[in-house]
Order: C-alpha cells, then structure tokens, then sequence
C-alpha cells in the first residue's frame, strides 16, 4: 500500500500539471454533462501529462510492503548466507520496465545476504537483459564477488518447459557448460548443485510462457524446491492460486517492485543511493490512475444522468 | 501518394537528420563510435514515436515501424532457432565435423538414435512445402502434440489439479498456518488468524459459488441461483483486479518509452 504521500523534492511541475488535469478533468465533466462527446485523443492526453509530469519533476512515495511481497524479502533473509539461490530471466525488452527492476533488487538482496547466485534464461531474449543486471547491478554495485565462485551465468538454452522438465533432475545433461564455456564440474560454487532440486530458492522473473508458472509445474511441485515469482503485471492475477504453497511469494507488477525497493533501503540502507526505478515509477502511475479513475467516476455519473434523463422522457 | 505526404516525410527525415547529428556530439568522446550510438538512438526514438502515434490515428509511419517490427522479430527468431537449437543442441550431439565448423565442443556421447529423430521429423515438418507429399508433416506434427500433451497433463495434473484441490482445502475456523487461536488476536492485521480466517472463508465460499455458477444441469433458482449469483460477483471482481493489474502493466510500459524519450533522446532528466 502507497503509504502517505511522502513527496520529495522540488515539485512546482507537478503541481502545475496537477492543476492543469483537475482543470481539465472539470472541463470535461461539465461538457460531457451538456451532452457534448469527449473525444478518445483528449484522454490519451490527459494520461501524457500525467505520466510525464512525475518523470520530469519526479516524485517518490515511501511504499509499506505487503504479505505477499514480504514472504519473498523474508524468505531471502532467512536462508543461511552461502545458499544457493538461482534467478531466472524469462522475459523480453517490452516487458524490462517491469521486471527488470524485480530482478536487479532480487539479485541485490542474494549478493548482500552473501548467497551464491546461479543466472539463467530460458527466453532468448533474457540473455542480454541477464547482461545488464550482471553489468549494472554485479559489476558494479558487488566487485568484490567474483564469477563462479559467487555467481554464474548459465545464459540462455533453448527447449522452454523442456530444458526445466530436465533441469530439475539433471542440471548438466541441459547445461554442460556455462554462458563461456567453461565446464560446470570445473566450477565449485555448483559443486553441491546436480540438479535444481538441490537449490535453496529459485527467482523466476517473467510473465509470459514459458515463465513462472512454468517454473511451478515443472520445478517447483516435481522437486519440492521453494520458488518465489517476478511477474508481470497482466499475468500476476494468473500467479496467486499457486499462493502460498507453490509459490512462497509473488512480485507483481511495478508496485511490487517498489514495495521491494523500499523494503531494502529500511533493511540495507547502504542501497539508498542506489538507482530504484519501481520506486521511481510510482509516481508517474499514481497520477495515470488518478486520471483514469476520475474518467471512470465521470463516465458513470453521464452515463447514469442520461439514463435517467432517458427514463424521464 | 499525396503532395502533403512528401512534404511530412521530407520534415521527418530532416528532423532526423537534426536529431542524429545533435545526438552524436552529445556523445563525442564518450562512446566508440559517436555517429552510430546517435543514429541508433535518434531511431529508437522515432520508431518509439511513429508507434506512439497509432493512438492519434493510423498513419504511414506507424505502419512502417510495425511492419519493421513483424520483419525483423521473425528474422530474429530463425537465426535464434538455428543457433540455439540446431547448433547449440543438435549438432554437439551428432557431428564431430559439423561441430569443429560451428566451434562448438563436441559432445562425446554414443551413438543415440533419439538425437536423429528431430532431425528425421524437422525434415518432414519441412515437407509441407511441397503439394504432393505435405501431408507426410503431419507425422511430425502429430508427434509434437502428442509429446507435450503427455508431458504437460502429468503436470497439470499435480500442479493445476490435485495441488489446487488440496490448497482450497483451508481451516475456516481457525487461523490456518500459524496456528493460533481465532479467539487470541483478533485484529484487521493482514497476517492476523482473524483476515487469514476471513481469506479463508473468501476461498471456500468463492470456489464453491463459481463452480455452481457453471454448473448447468441445474435451474439456476432459489438457493442454487443465489449461489450462482455470488459466483458471477466473484467471478467479476476476479477479473476486475485482473483488469486493474493490466493497467498498471500497460502504463509500466508507457513510463519506461517516456523515460527513454524524456531520458536518453532528449537529455530533459538525468
């Protein structure tokens, strides 16, 4: 739950868009009740200011974490420091601003609490967005962990539900090698791993096919291993009956992102400083659903005016 | 084409042409190649607009950057089957000389006939070109299906089945997991026995109500009907939070365009 609106910074464009979209907004009722038509355009304007105002002058809220998001954090926490957890990156570009923000605050938490962190992705186009958290967020934030001691990067295999229907039992037979060739019995962070059974925590951050839910059904329920979801909005709803037996949380869309962030800055306030775009984002999405909830309100008291204008005649 | 359509795609192209040789100084000195970083943002930019721009009405360039975007996502997925299937999976298995060409390491397995049948069944599936034997792809065809609805029902089975049975049946009286007397807490707390307990009777209540909603070998009347009317209720607020959640994703996707446009186009935000 956003919890009150702790606004930061030099907001004057914010308030200034504000104004313009309750002017706006008012504008609109009064024509819309004289019976005049609202054309589709001036609402995909409304919803311009509002998302690019927050970006331009942003805003953050202080987010208080939910049950479901804190089962994820808590569970990270719990886990004795050297476990070994595995994130995997099963989405695209278009889906990035989303998740990828999951990704980089789960891979932030592992490397803190000292875990050993296996990356992989059964998306091909995972691989280069697994890169980027390895360069912006490892690389940079973590030098001191060193490749294959601390972490690997399986990259990506070809095969979706295939590669975890095999995995789950048999780690090499799918990936003999790591993203650089390098043999995984050579590598004694998997020593102890033969499978992904053997894992403490699997991430599966994602939320198309094959994703999350794919990672329950072929991972999770077969070898009884923890799994905790990163998913996108559309496809969360879909996620929570498999909640809290198989799946131990779930992240779902930016507001669980940020619920995330926030709850790392009060754990590890060392991360304060670090870029959290769930938390950026919020801004820009509380004030798109402000508009687009004030546009409900005033479509339903038209709509029921003239229903009862209609009656009267 | 109209005169007034040259005239809009002569200012695109110089505005273009503008923001490409602004973007590149912006990069002087910063990247390998100042040119190609400010050309390949600057066509970010525009591809991201000429999409954007559908939602004012549908235009040549929306048409030009979706058709791009069809051409060059199917061009990706073939060379991405080719490399990660065939040359990463198959042929480590099956070819020392095919594997040294590829500079893949050979996999030194014996022989297995289960690495030829793709190869065996990915050339039928090819067979559907040919109007005289296509009809021999659907072997391959009738495998594939076969093969992942075999392996996908063990698995729904257990996750989607027996688990979810299994999950519905939950403590209505008391607080589930923890343990904890109703009597002890009661507190509108979200991880209080009291709201795991409300949660609880949500669950039973709603499963038991959306079943009867599809249950048609009834007259939907009386208690039955009220039941079935519950069941829609649930079933529509389901999909109103569903809605509600695609929403938020939908205007997620909005802000990470518009950062871009605001943040790495045009340098407005740091």
């Amino acid at each position: 739950m956003t919890e009150a609106l702790v606004v930061t910074g030099t907001n004057l464009g914010v308030v200034i868009s504000l104004a313009l979209i309750a002017g706006g907004v008012i504008w609109l009722l009064v024509r819309s009740l004289k019976g005049k038509e609202v054309e589709r355009r001036v609402i995909f304007g409304f919803v311009l200011i509002a998302v690019s105002a927050p970006i331009l002058f942003p805003i953050t809220f202080h987010e208080q974490i939910s049950p479901v998001v804190k089962a994820v954090f808590d569970k990270i926490e719990s886990l004795p420091a050297g476990s070994t957890v595995a994130i995997s990156f099963d989405f695209d570009p278009a889906m990035a601003p989303e998740v990828q923000p999951m990704a980089n605050a789960f891979t932030r938490h592992c490397f803190a609490k000292g875990h050993k962190v296996v990356f992989l992705s059964i998306w091909a186009t995972g691989q280069s967005l697994l890169t980027s958290t390895l360069d912006t967020v490892v690389r940079r934030e973590f030098p001191e962990k060193r490749e294959r001691i601390d972490w690997v990067n399986l990259g990506y295999k070809a095969g979706n539900q295939g590669v975890l229907n095999v995995i789950v039992s048999d780690l090499r037979k799918m990936y003999p090698t790591d993203v650089n060739a390098v043999p995984l019995d050579s590598i004694p962070m998997l020593a102890e791993v033969k499978a992904f059974r053997d894992l403490s925590l699997i991430l599966a951050v994602g939320g198309g096919f094959p994703g999350p839910k794919e990672w329950v059904l072929y991972v999770g329920d077969p070898g009884n291993v923890p799994i905790a979801a990163g998913a996108a909005a559309v496809t969360a709803p879909q996620l929570y009956p498999y909640y809290p037996r198989q799946l131990i949380g779930i992240l779902g869309g930016i507001k669980s992102a940020a619920e995330y962030e926030s709850a790392m800055v009060d754990k590890y306030p060392q991360f304060d400083s670090v870029d959290k775009p769930g938390l950026r984002m919020m801004g820009p999405q509380t004030l798109a659903h402000m508009v687009i909830m004030m546009f409900i309100i005033i479509g339903n008291i038209v709509f029921f005016r003239s229903k009862r204008m209609r009656s009267q005649l | 084409m109209k005169r007034s359509t040259y005239i809009v795609m002569a200012v695109m192209a110089l505005l273009f042409a503008v923001s490409w040789y602004f973007k590149a100084a912006t990069y002087h000195g910063n990247v390998m190649s100042p040119l190609v970083a400010g050309f390949m943002i600057t066509l970010a930019a525009f591809l991201t607009l000429a999409i954007i721009s559908f939602v004012y009405q549908d235009n040549p360039f929306y048409k030009f950057a979706e058709h791009l975007f069809v051409g060059i996502s199917a061009a990706f997925w073939m060379c991405q089957s080719f490399w990660s299937t065939i040359v990463g999976n198959l042929i480590p298995r099956i070819s020392t000389g095919l594997s040294k060409y590829f500079g893949q390491p050979y996999r030194d397995e014996p022989w297995n006939f289960v690495y030829w049948l793709p190869v065996i069944l990915g050339i039928l599936l090819l067979l559907r070109l040919s109007s005289k034997i296509g009809w021999v792809s659907r072997w391959a065809l009738a495998f594939i299906v076969g093969t992942t609805a075999g392996l996908s029902f063990i698995r729904y089975l257990r996750s989607d089945f027996m688990e979810q049975i299994s999950s519905t049946m939950v403590p209505l009286l008391a607080a589930g997991n923890s343990g904890e007397s109703l009597l002890s807490n009661i507190t509108l707390s979200a991880t209080g026995p009291f709201v795991a307990m409300l949660t609880n009777w949500v669950i039973f209540l709603g499963v038991i109500c959306g079943i009867v909603y599809f249950f048609f070998s009834k007259e939907h009347t009386g208690l039955f009907g009220r039941a079935s009317r519950v069941g829609i209720w649930i079933l529509m607020i389901t999909f109103g939070a569903a809605f509600g959640y695609t929403v938020m994703g939908r205007i997620t996707l909005l802000v990470g365009r518009l950062t871009f446009l605001y943040k790495d186009w045009l340098g407005l935000i740091s």
